[in-house]
């Protein structure tokens, strides 16, 4: 048995713009920003910073950052796909590259203007002719329509209503509720507001779907020795997985034995094997909600609830601060910012600091997923 | 990069013209082809026989790189079905109440296609109510002629 990746490394550092619908500067200054801010929590120079890693969807790369922060010789970078399946994979790739000694102090981002920027669905010239010519012209043109087809199904074969999808939004806009930084931070919702709301894509309404958001964040990443000297209290990378599973599809998953079992659920068979831990010792969870039937999908996949218990695992304040598993508490894609569940890292790592604006006493673990229906990665932290 | 897509300039809603054409891959050309005959065929291994939807080059069963177009009954059922709503594409937008639903075949319920129920093969695109959409409905296959040269599949009740 060689390197493992168990408690090697650990975050030292998350920094973050400001959210809005509408921020004035670029994405390129708002990486720096967010990176710079990073660095400066965890105590590290700038000139300290070998690797890097983000999102092919990012569009400052890392030749930009690296000259703008001020970095050092650079002797690890990688990019990640599958849009938001991407994130937790970023923080992996640099944990990896740390543990096994090409890299020592590497950073992940993510900067996006998806709040004052186009809508990717519009640009019909790059989407992919796999799968795009079997999907986009019968009009199933969005992820939320995408994803839409799946949740009715889930609703079809497990009783899951629209109050299931309710309690998702729920919990995440209370949650936004106590976080001054969330776009959703002074804006409660209702169940009349969630059951009135207009149709995005029939069954999922308004509510169901993410923000649209400018913003960026970053984290920092060292060898977990480097990290009991850091100026924070160091949040350990207990372990991390990847997930495209055998005849994937991508989000139109649709042809596969079983389009309700994502890749969460390969991401979870490798995120527990490699853990001390199990579903039943997670804390509170990140998970990546750019819509709300991701959650119960999600539950499932990473063991939290059996198959088909997912919607009604939600019920009773579930999600709540103090139910069974406080989920999303800064607020999630769902009501504090959408930046491609970057926020459900940096959000994971203030709950292990002790630290949230809805901090879940004495959390210990925290479970923190990236997209569902992608090719999707997860990471399991530990204070 | 190959766009998928072509939207056309002709905007008359009542021709279709404005809507997103597929544009094929390699390995997805022949289905096109057959639908412009009035087909509806999947590609098959020619080797292990085992159906394969999207279509690829290698038969991810036993690797053959052999293919054949096995022609399907056309008939299926409703899998799931979604309501799309604005913001949409204008050529979506201006057919509210349209439906987007993945129909199982019936002699091959792993292979579902995405298409669209409407009242007939070349009625509109929210020709039909969408109180009659139910998951598990018989369905079965017209094909439409889009006045750019593609033929679409579609689907109908089988009890209308």
């Amino acid at each position: 048995m060689g390197a493992t990746l168990k408690d090697a490394t650990a975050i030292a550092g998350i920094g973050q713009t400001p959210f809005a619908k509408q921020l004035p500067e670029s994405e390129k200054t708002l990486a720096c920003r967010a990176i710079v801010a990073a660095l400066d929590d965890a105590g590290i120079a700038p000139s300290e910073v070998d690797a890097f890693a983000s999102y092919t969807m990012e569009e400052t790369d890392e030749v930009e950052i690296a000259k703008a922060i001020g970095a050092g010789d650079v002797t690890h970078f990688s990019k990640v796909g599958y849009g938001g399946g991407g994130s937790c994979a970023t923080v992996a790739h640099l944990a990896a590259a740390i543990a096994t000694g090409q890299a020592s102090v590497g950073v992940a981002w993510r900067s996006r203007k998806r709040g004052s920027g186009p809508r990717p669905w519009k640009n019909t010239q790059v989407q992919l002719p796999t799968p795009g010519q079997w999907t986009r012209p019968f009009g199933l043109l969005r992820p939320a329509d995408e994803i839409a087809m799946l949740a009715r199904r889930y609703m079809h074969e497990y009783g899951a209503t629209r109050d299931h999808l309710f309690n998702v939004a729920l919990a995440c806009r209370n949650r936004a509720n106590q976080n001054p930084a969330a776009i959703m931070y002074e804006r409660p919702l209702t169940r009349e507001m969630y059951m009135t709301a207009r149709w995005i894509s029939e069954p999922l309404c308004l509510f169901d779907n993410c923000l649209e958001t400018d913003g960026a964040l970053a984290c920092v990443v060292v060898s977990a020795e480097r990290a009991r000297d850091c100026r924070q209290r160091p949040v350990f990378v207990h372990s991390a997985a990847q997930g495209l599973p055998a005849q994937h599809h991508g989000m139109v998953n649709y042809w596969n034995d079983d389009p309700l079992t994502g890749p969460a659920w390969t991401a979870a068979r490798h995120l527990w094997k490699g853990a001390d831990l199990g579903p039943q010792d997670v804390d509170v969870a990140q998970i990546y909600d750019a819509f709300t039937p991701l959650i119960p999908l999600s539950l499932e996949g990473y063991g939290i609830c059996g198959r088909g218990e997912g919607a009604a695992f939600t019920e009773g304040g579930a999600l709540e601060i103090g139910g069974r598993l406080p989920l999303n508490t800064g607020g999630g894609g769902l009501s504090e910012a959408y930046v491609h569940g970057f926020n459900l890292i940096t959000e994971g790592v203030k709950q292990l600091r002790g630290t949230s604006t809805a901090q879940v006493p004495d959390a210990a673990t925290c479970l923190v997923t990236a997209g569902e229906g992608v090719p999707t990665s997860a990471l399991l932290l530990r204070s | 990069m190959t766009p998928s897509m072509k939207a056309t300039t002709d905007n008359r809603p009542g021709n279709d013209a404005d809507l997103l054409l597929p544009v094929a891959d390699d390995d997805g050309a022949p289905f096109w082809e057959y639908t412009a005959r009035g087909e509806l065929r999947i590609q098959a291994c020619a080797d292990c026989e085992e159906l394969r939807f999207p279509p690829r080059p290698c038969c991810p069963h036993c690797q053959s790189f052999g293919a054949r177009w096995q022609k399907m009954s056309g008939r299926g059922r409703i899998w799931s079905y979604v309501l799309p709503h604005p913001p949409l594409l204008p050529a979506y937008a201006a057919r509210p109440g349209y439906n987007a639903i993945i129909v199982e075949l019936a002699e091959a319920p792993r292979i579902r296609l995405v298409g669209n129920l409407v009242a007939a093969a070349d009625a509109a695109l929210n020709s039909v109510d969408p109180a009659r959409l139910r998951i598990g409905a018989p369905v079965k296959v017209a094909f439409h002629a889009m006045p750019t040269g593609v033929t679409v599949p579609r689907w109908l009740l089988e009890r209308p």
